[in-house]
């Protein structure tokens, strides 16, 4: 049985996409069949970002429309053998996801075997962000430690517990919560709210913190989903999130800053 | 940053103040959330009944629905001016 599990934020520009392509490689990485789905209509970034602008023929939208089968609109992934991307189309008017026609696709690619369905969601709480979440079973809501991320996620947990299938079913979606740019730095200084803190305003069980890191910007310059750098503590923050994902017990790192003596922070301002 | 600040055990506040307003905002915002769709209009029209007689702005009318088990109580508060 397929999951469907929607990425989300409500507010723009925190790291869904980002996210997205690292979770989905990791569930790949891991031996389950994946496929991540671009819902971003007329915005599309999921492809830039996984590196595969390129090859995109056909897209989501023509597969709802019948123009194109799921099978020839599905991008295989270069790096991971299970991962399968399905991008959002560029010139389309969003309204053109339908419930019917979304509902299809993703019960075209559960019958196709795929265990993980990944909903890379828009921003904002418009038709393309609730056709994401709609037929979701798990949320990963990913958010900054900023006031307005953590403000919006709540807003978005609210749309989740009302207004999707699930929701409409008396059941609730299972939800996560992605804590993105966390600079512990900065919390320890008390000019950051904690990781503590978000936790206790949405109360969400915590899916992964991913520390701010260079490595996550140099990851979509290149394509790279960040996850495939080994040696970043992004890519290893999210690695542990996907093993959270699958059951397994990780403890949490990067929480607290690594200390470093007066004269080597001194040295590191003036280098 | 200035030199002297690396000696300084001044936290800054700038988080528990964020957090703080956060928590007033989220539940102010989760109890608007539970509340059916219809409250908004009813507390529209009836504020615009009330200032037929009175001269009274939006901040002064509170309309809540409060579910109690198997009952629920609709609380109208309007504050009047002096």
């Amino acid at each position: 049985m397929a999951k469907v599990i929607v990425m989300t934020s409500g507010k723009g520009g925190v790291g869904k996409t980002t996210s997205s392509a690292a979770i989905s490689s990791g569930l790949a990485l891991s031996g389950h069949k994946t496929a991540v789905i671009d819902f971003d209509i007329g915005l599309r970034n999921l492809d830039l970002v996984m590196n595969c602008e390129r090859r995109v023929v056909y897209d989501f939208v023509n597969v709802i429309n019948g123009e194109a089968t799921l099978r020839q609109a599905l991008i295989k992934d270069k790096r991971c053998e299970n991962l399968y991307i399905l991008p959002a189309s560029q010139t389309r008017d969003k309204d053109a996801l339908t419930k019917d026609g979304v509902e299809r696709v993703l019960k075209e690619l559960a019958a196709d075997g795929f265990e993980y369905i990944i909903c890379d969601s828009p921003a904002g709480i418009e038709h393309g962000a609730f056709m994401a979440l709609y037929f979701a079973d798990e949320a990963i809501v990913v958010a900054n430690p900023e006031v307005s991320s953590v403000r919006d996620s709540d807003r978005i947990l609210g749309i989740l517990q009302s207004k999707s299938k699930k929701a409409e079913q008396g059941e609730r979606v299972k939800e996560h919560l992605l804590l993105t740019r966390y600079n512990p730095e900065r919390v320890e200084k008390g000019e950051m709210l904690a990781v503590g803190d978000v936790e206790e305003i949405l109360a969400t069980k915590l899916l992964g913190v991913i520390p701010e890191c260079s490595s996550v910007l140099k990851a979509s310059n290149q394509g790279v989903p960040v996850i495939h750098d080994e040696e970043s503590r992004a890519g290893q923050a999210y690695s542990d999130a996907v093993k959270r994902m699958l059951g397994e017990e990780v403890d949490h790192r990067f929480l607290t800053p690594d200390h470093k003596g007066l004269f080597q922070r001194l040295f590191r301002r003036s280098a | 940053m200035s030199f002297l600040d690396y000696f300084s055990h001044n936290k800054s506040q700038a988080a528990s103040i964020a957090k703080e307003r956060l928590q007033i905002i989220v539940a102010h915002e989760r109890s608007r959330r539970d509340q059916p769709e219809y409250l908004e209009a009813l507390q529209k029209d009836i504020m615009a009944v009330v200032r037929k007689y009175v001269d009274i702005d939006t901040d002064s009318i509170e309309v809540q629905l409060e579910r109690n088990g198997d009952y629920a109580v609709l609380e109208l508060n309007v504050m009047l001016p002096d």
